[in-house]
């Protein structure tokens, strides 16, 4: 232990205190509230069917959501993995994009294609004359599964497809020369040595959907409720807390098994051998067979990811006001007034809510969650680099904030400081604190490879030319971790301006952010909410593309976030 | 038997192999030598099928195999990092082209312990072949490139991962172990050691062409160009000039040299040997005869390393005893042990 650490070590305890007091008291509190309920009244207090019958559905399409994210994310990675093409990198970044995109921007960007306002039926009303939408396809089951196919696609493409070009080629070329056939090769060789990447990938995207909110919540309706739905419905449409509760420690036993069972599968005992530093696998598909592969596999990636993007862009900027069987003046036509209705200040409705309030709102909370979070990551990091046992041991309590879900974090945060000194106007000043709470582990995966890459010489040596320790933070490390800080922040950034989960707990009706006014424009009805709606999906959709892209551009190579 | 013919191969838009055309006899251990970059491992890969060859053919016995796939020529290829299956253990490891070309499990369960008794490692059949050291990887990797009996044998850089000691170990064994497969065997190298110690014949590969083939000694007391010289550390190289059916004019002086067979008014360079250099007394009364300035001296072993200074040109030459530095004295060297060798 370098001397310039035992006192250092006084400052890893504001993270954790932060941790403790923000996270896990909440979630204690959630537990002592169940099992004193418990005591009360024994078990009586819910009915098994309200468990069993959330719990059923959320495995369930998790499950199917799971496997047709598989079936279309290893084509996927297979082909970013190994074959060159014309648009090739474009569509790769394509890929990745839905991963970084708020929740209420895919709700509403499905809304916009399949939805009863969507293109679809925009188109199918104008072509056959018809007053009313002829395909209801929102509300259902197969929007969600979609929704979640397009969001978690480009997991099993980053990681899958990662692991892919890292692999040795040398395996393949070994078995083909002691006699295997391709189809042999495959099974033999590449598949068992990219199955802890694929079982990987599975958990992390099955995770996802089993957490999932602001999907089921928009796109499901009212008959479709996962464990979340559940818990947001009983606590803020019933007042049911209790069961809120007892929901949500079913839902964290899940995610922890879960999370245990991907840090197993991560953990192969061959990883290392088997992947060396990304190597040149590209190849241009020669053969006929290759050709349609790439062009079939292209086009799928490219209609998937992108039609529901353009969808939304293209439908907040046109005009279809065909309501209410006026459908003879219909008017149609380019519009910008979604767009600058946002700027005007009209009161009156009850539900009416400034959108102009709620992007200053959604703008404080982000630059307040981007430096809480990057500042406590920051120092949580450099507690993880140190080679401390004790703190080694601290590692997991500051990345399972990772599974927790937002929607147990915002019933959290009501249930523990409903009281003094604490009032219900408060509520909206915890939205930034449960977004640092959710953007901490990426603050942390962002610093703490940085922070490990600097050699511990160069620290030493500027001490032994007479730096005090802070002044060698500042003139050694600082300089060194600065891509990485401005990753950390305008990560933390993007994740707090479409989070949707813990503000939707914690938002007032005076003070909602971006998403939260999305998701109730959306929900009431008119042209112009929808519209709203829109303009604001899309203006989100470009602040997160743009933070990502930032992001991307100034990562490290070689890191995982996963 | 292989037959190579006309080998061409571009390699990002550069050629790479200039039309190469060899045999490896049954029996025979060729080794493919040359420095890195020169394309050795893209010949072991087109012969292997691995790669495509932009034109040229393969042959085995006769039979072209330009076109078979990888997997029905039943070769045998070495990598040089060994590519054993992480997944698998080591006996599964040396069973699995044995599975692929349909042996029973008996017979498959039969010629892995054998194979593991051959390379002294029976206990380790279960054992991941992650747990195992270099030496281990090499010997198990061999083992499962010999185990299907394959026709040929190609070998890259076998034992290019390995430390020093360990190498000069492996070497003994590896040559014990291919001159008793009997088989053709290509052995892929950039270490003259190496090819030296195993080689049945020499092939060097520069710039894309064949420069020499020949016996280890034929190469050694005859290099065809200066670069075989100077790649395989021959000795001293002086530049000069042809003036005369039996002289050379360089830097040091003309020298008269048994005949090189090179045109008068070429270039060429003078191959000096250092262990062929005549000291001191003996030098005094020969036509070749130089002035040199001792600038260093440096222990070897069974001799001394001598850095000597003639005119501005600095040569090295091998000394049974130890002279003192800054000292004069004459070196020579006789007529026939000096090569005058074409510039490329």
């Amino acid at each position: 232990m370098n001397r310039s650490g035992s006192r250092t070590w006084l400052l890893w305890l504001i993270p954790l205190a932060f941790l403790l007091f923000f996270f896990y008291q909440p979630l204690l509190v959630i537990f002592r509230q169940v099992f004193s309920e418990r005591f009360n009244q024994g078990w009586q207090f819910f009915s098994w069917e309200q468990v069993t019958r959330p719990l059923g559905f959320t495995l369930w399409q998790a499950f199917l959501s799971t496997l047709l994210t598989l079936l279309i994310g290893l084509p996927a990675a297979y082909l970013f993995a190994r074959f060159d093409f014309p648009g090739r990198k474009g569509l790769r970044a394509l890929s990745l994009l839905p991963f970084i995109l708020p929740t209420v921007v895919v709700a509403t960007a499905f809304n916009t294609l399949i939805g009863p306002r969507g293109w679809l039926n925009v188109i199918l009303m104008n072509l056959f004359n018809l007053s009313s939408a002829p395909i209801n396809l929102l509300n259902s089951f197969s929007a969600i599964l979609l929704a979640h196919v397009f969001y978690n696609t480009s997991i099993v493409i980053r990681m899958v497809g990662s692991s892919l070009a890292r692999l040795n080629p040398h395996y393949d070329e070994a078995a083909g020369v002691l006699g295997a056939n391709p189809w042999r090769v495959f099974k033999e060789v590449s598949l068992p040595l990219l199955m802890p990447s694929i079982l990987g990938a599975s958990l992390l995207v099955f995770l996802f959907d089993f957490t999932s909110f602001g999907v089921v919540l928009m796109l499901g309706g009212p008959q479709f409720a996962t464990l979340e739905v559940e818990i947001y419905n009983q606590a803020m449409n019933r007042l049911n807390l209790p069961v809120a509760g007892l929901l949500s420690v079913v839902q964290l036993a899940f995610t922890l098994i879960i999370t245990l069972l991907q840090n197993r599968v991560n953990n192969p005992r061959y990883g290392k051998a088997a992947l060396g530093s990304e190597r040149k696998t590209l190849m241009k598909p020669k053969t006929k067979l290759q050709k349609l592969y790439v062009v079939l596999l292209s086009l799928l990636v490219l209609i998937l990811f992108v039609t529901p993007i353009l969808s939304l862009i293209s439908r907040s900027l046109v005009t279809f006001d065909a309501a209410r069987g006026e459908r003879g003046e219909v008017e149609t036509g380019l519009t910008f007034r979604y767009y600058t209705e946002l700027f005007q200040n009209r009161s009156g409705s009850v539900f009416y809510a400034n959108p102009l309030a709620a992007v200053r709102n959604s703008l404080v909370f982000s630059v307040l969650t981007m430096l809480i979070a990057t500042s406590m990551g920051l120092i949580a990091a450099y507690a993880l680099a140190s080679s401390g046992k004790f703190i080694r041991w601290l590692e997991p309590l500051f990345m399972l904030p990772l599974g927790a879900s937002a929607v147990i974090l915002g019933l959290g945060f009501l249930i523990t400081f409903n009281k003094a000194p604490w009032t219900s106007g408060a509520f909206p000043i915890m939205i930034p604190i449960a977004h640092s709470l959710i953007a901490l582990p990426f603050a942390v995966r962002t610093l703490l490879p940085a922070i490990r890459g600097i050699p511990i010489s160069l620290r030493e040596a500027a001490l032994v030319m007479g730096a005090k320790p802070w002044r060698v933070f500042r003139e050694v490390d600082l300089p060194i971790l600065l891509r990485a800080i401005i990753a950390s922040l305008a990560f933390s950034f993007t994740i707090s301006l479409g989070e949707f989960g813990a503000s939707s707990f914690l938002s007032s009706p005076q003070t909602p952010t971006i998403p939260v006014l999305i998701y109730r424009y959306i929900s009431q009805p008119g042209a112009l909410n929808y519209g709203q709606a829109l303009a604001m999906s899309t203006l989100l959709l470009v602040t997160s593309a743009a933070g990502s892209l930032l992001i991307e551009k100034i990562r490290l190579p070689g890191e995982e976030l996963f | 038997m292989l037959r190579v013919e006309e080998i061409f191969k571009d390699y990002d838009g550069k050629p790479l192999l200039k039309g190469i055309s060899f045999q490896v006899q049954e029996g025979e251990l060729v080794c493919l030598l040359g420095s890195s970059g020169s394309g050795k491992s893209t010949m072991l890969r087109i012969i292997a099928g691995l790669e495509e060859p932009k034109s040229g053919k393969v042959f085995w016995d006769d039979t072209d195999y330009t076109n078979k796939p990888t997997y029905e020529r039943g070769f045998g290829l070495m990598f040089q990092d060994y590519a054993l299956f992480p997944h698998r253990s080591v006996a599964e490891n040396i069973a699995f082209g044995l599975r692929m070309i349909g042996r029973s499990r008996v017979e498959i369960d039969d010629i892995v312990k054998k194979a593991l008794e051959s390379i002294h490692m029976s206990d380790f059949a279960g054992r991941s072949v992650t747990e195992l050291s270099g030496g281990e990887q090499q010997r198990v990797a061999l083992a499962r490139a010999l185990a299907p009996d394959p026709l040929l044998l190609m070998l890259d850089e076998p034992l290019g991962a390995l430390d020093h000691n360990l190498r000069t170990e492996m070497l003994k064994d590896l040559r014990k172990r291919l001159h008793d497969s009997k088989k053709a065997v290509i052995y892929v190298t950039h270490d003259q050691e190496e090819a030296f110690t195993l080689a049945d014949r020499l092939l060097l590969l520069h710039d894309g062409n064949l420069v020499q083939e020949g016996s280890p000694e034929t190469v050694f007391t005859q290099p065809t160009n200066a670069w075989v010289a100077s790649f395989l550390g021959l000795g001293n190289l002086v530049p000069g000039r042809i003036v005369g059916s039996d002289r050379v004019e360089t830097n040091l002086g003309q020298f008269k040299v048994s005949s090189s067979g090179l045109e008068v008014g070429s270039q060429c360079m003078l191959l000096l040997r250092p262990q062929d250099a005549i000291l001191d007394e003996k030098a005094a009364d020969m036509p070749n005869n130089l002035r040199a300035e001792i600038k260093d001296s440096i222990f070897q072993g069974e001799y001394y390393r001598l850095e000597v200074l003639v005119g501005q040109t600095l040569l090295h030459v091998h000394s049974s005893k130890t002279i003192s530095i800054g000292s004069t004295i004459d070196i020579a060297w006789t007529e026939s042990s000096m090569q005058c060798l074409p510039v490329m």
